[in-house]
């Protein structure tokens, strides 16, 4: 649609374009998002705001490559995703993106190893390395002692711990979190927000988080503000509202 | 990538044992069910053969009246007597033996101990028709034929029954109002095809028998052994004209008597039994087939059930087709366990069942092959509708199922 805004800049790592989404056909379509516009760069930490229904939820399975738009351009690491195929975009999340969901969704029955190291079966990597590698990621979540509890075991703040850990156990570039403090109390939330914010500095994982809580989108460096599907307002955190 | 899969498909198994014994029942028991069904049918065909060639090879048995089907026995008709027997032995060619009979059932007394068995009245062409071997003692000699002494010759189970571990062999037994001396005893031939104790015998010259316990003339059956290599039509023809003739029938009347061939019989038997171990295997596959549509259900079920599973497998980066060969890979895993453990079953079971019924226990190796494949190949059948299901979910749907 909108080309010309696809002159790629060079330090963006995610760039949308007159992106929009409709569910639905005929009289029941419903347009859910209504030309969004976004750049985002490597090693940002952004906060995505606005009331219930707004488009938070539906730009992020987009921007996490699990849904593709109606129309407009997405461009990953310059390369064009909207065009992709199913299985293009499961290598895409295979190799350079991490999820965080409100609901934990680990795999039941399964132990926190088992659920971190998921990701690198399906990359392929050795047993040897997938235990490094997933012991790596507990590590730095603070649960290695807890590798071998299955979720049931685990309360909602160590589980979404164990979410994240495997989510960034590829070293994906950006991590993607609806709503990763929706389903805890106030303290285990700020807890995982400490947590989000030094995988941020400490490994330069740009990470998309949607909320609507104030006082967690305030960990965030940038807040942008979607109103009926559209980008309301865009500014980093500290400017003057 | 093979590897990986077969891990995340045994996890799966493993993480799920109870629903995973229940999808895999069906195809035990179905496997189970055809392996025992066949193999059991392939032993008592073999059976019967071995019982018909033990009955005598080449082996004819004369009997008065019709044997067309229920109704039509010996009623009326004429029976046979010695001389009939007599007649074939000069008369009919390519013969090796022509022993006519005659039975009774009575009590034999030996001290303090009897026993019911049946008595035979025959001459010593008896033991080469019916392949009988003499384990001690001698048969019958021609004077004590002809004068019709009390002379028998005794079964494995009446000498087991009657006397003690000494040779038997000139003592005497009561039967009846007299004595009766042994004068040799059958080496074991065990169960009759028809389930009967064919050791369960004893055997006098028939003068004997006529005069003391039938008191008639009249001769039930007639043995008759062709030489090998005969033509038994030939032979039979042969005896039907003989036997027309003597009994003065008409061309227009039907035959009161009828030859049957030992080795028909054994046809006609191996092919109903062939014929009933066809139809249980064919009802033993059906339900292997339900096994097989088990499986697909539960699969199908659990497509349902692991639907947020799956979507995190996804959203992960999980690629269609490796959702859909673990899937696959569970639903073939399981079903080729359930075989393999069906055909354990079915060994046990025809270990079992081989002994209580006294049937050999024929192991074929191609009917467990077949079956194993067959369960293998079940898992792939029906674990693709369930599999692909699964693999075509929608991430985002998968991930907000409850
Ligand atoms: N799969 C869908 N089918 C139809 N409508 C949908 C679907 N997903 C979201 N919507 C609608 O799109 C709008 C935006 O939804 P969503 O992106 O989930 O909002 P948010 O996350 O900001 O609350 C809502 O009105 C919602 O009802
Ligand atoms: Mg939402």
């Amino acid at each position: 649609m909108n080309d010309a805004a696809l002159t790629a800049e060079p330090d963006a790592l995610i760039q949308l374009a007159g992106i929009t989404k409709t569910y639905g056909h005929g009289q029941a379509a419903f347009q859910a998002l209504r030309g969004v516009d976004l750049s985002i760069r490597q090693g940002e930490f952004v906060a995505i705001m606005g009331p219930s229904g707004s488009g938070k939820s539906t730009a992020m399975n987009i921007l996490g490559c699990l849904d593709t738009p109606t129309s407009g351009a997405y461009l990953f690491n310059g390369v064009h995703v909207e065009s992709m195929s199913r299985d293009q975009r499961a290598l895409l999340r295979r190799n350079h993106l991490g999820f965080v969901f409100q609901g934990f969704n680990l795999l039941a029955r399964t132990s926190a190893q088992e659920n971190v190291e998921l990701p690198l079966l399906y990359r392929g990597e050795s047993a040897a390395a997938r235990h490094e590698m997933g012991m790596a990621a507990l590590r730095s979540v603070g649960l290695e002692a807890w590798a071998h509890h299955t979720s049931s075991e685990l309360s909602g703040g160590q589980q979404q711990r164990v979410a994240i850990a495997r989510a960034i156990v590829t070293n994906p570039k950006v991590l993607l979190a609806d709503e990763p403090t929706g389903n805890l109390d106030s303290k285990r939330g700020h807890e995982i927000m400490e947590l989000l914010v030094s995988m941020n500095r400490d490994h330069g994982i740009t990470i998309l988080m949607v909320t609507h809580e104030p006082d967690i989108a305030a960990y965030a460096k940038r807040v942008v503000h979607f109103v009926d599907g559209q980008i309301a307002h865009d500014r980093q955190n500290g400017e003057a509202a | 990538m093979g590897w990986t899969i077969l891990l995340l498909a045994l996890r799966e198994i493993r993480r799920n044992l109870m629903r995973s014994f229940l999808t895999v029942l069906g195809i035990v028991i179905g496997v189970a069910a055809v392996v025992t069904m066949v193999t059991l049918g392939n032993g008592a065909t073999q059976s019967v053969s071995d019982q018909i060639s033990s009955l005598g090879s080449n082996l004819l048995m004369l009997r008065p009246g019709q044997r067309m089907g229920p109704g039509s026995g010996s009623l009326g008709a004429p029976s046979f007597k010695a001389e009939d027997a007599e007649a074939i032995r000069v008369q009919v060619s390519s013969l090796k033996a022509v022993a006519p009979t005659v039975n009774r059932t009575t009590v034999v007394v030996v001290g303090t101990k009897n026993w019911a068995t049946s008595i035979t009245g025959s001459n010593s062409d008896y033991f080469t028709a019916g392949n009988w071997t003499l384990e001690d003692g001698r048969l019958f000699n021609a004077t004590e034929e002809r004068a019709g002494k009390a002379v028998c010759i005794i079964g494995a189970t009446v000498r087991k029954e009657l006397f003690e571990a000494h040779s038997p062999v000139g003592d005497t037994m009561r039967i009846k109002q007299f004595s009766c001396e042994v004068i040799g005893v059958l080496a074991a031939k065990g169960q009759s095809a028809m389930g009967r104790d064919q050791d369960d015998t004893v055997v006098m010259p028939l003068r004997t028998v006529q005069r003391r316990l039938t008191g008639k003339q009249d001769v039930n059956t007639i043995l008759i052994s062709m030489q090998d290599g005969a033509s038994s039509e030939q032979v039979i023809n042969q005896i039907s004209l003989l036997m027309r003739e003597r009994r003065k029938l008409s061309d227009n009347e039907d035959d009161n008597f009828s030859v049957q061939d030992t080795k028909e019989i054994a046809k006609t038997l191996s092919g109903a039994i062939g014929t009933m171990t066809a139809l249980l295997g064919a009802v033993a596959a059906v339900s292997l087939l339900v096994g097989g549509i088990g499986i697909m259900n539960i699969m199908l079920v659990s497509v349902t059930e692991r639907t947020r599973e799956i979507g995190i497998r996804l959203a992960i980066g999980a690629l269609e087709k490796e959702v859909l060969m673990q899937f696959l890979t569970e639903a073939v895993v399981l079903s080729a366990f359930g075989g393999l453990v069906g055909l354990l079953l079915a060994a046990i079971a025809c270990y079992g069942l081989s002994i209580v019924l006294s049937l050999p226990f024929l192991f074929s190796p191609s009917i467990n092959l077949l079956a194993f494949g067959f369960s293998a190949a079940i898992g792939v059948i029906f674990g693709y509708v369930p599999a692909r299901r699964a693999a075509q979910l929608d991430p985002i749907e998968a991930l907000r199922h409850e």
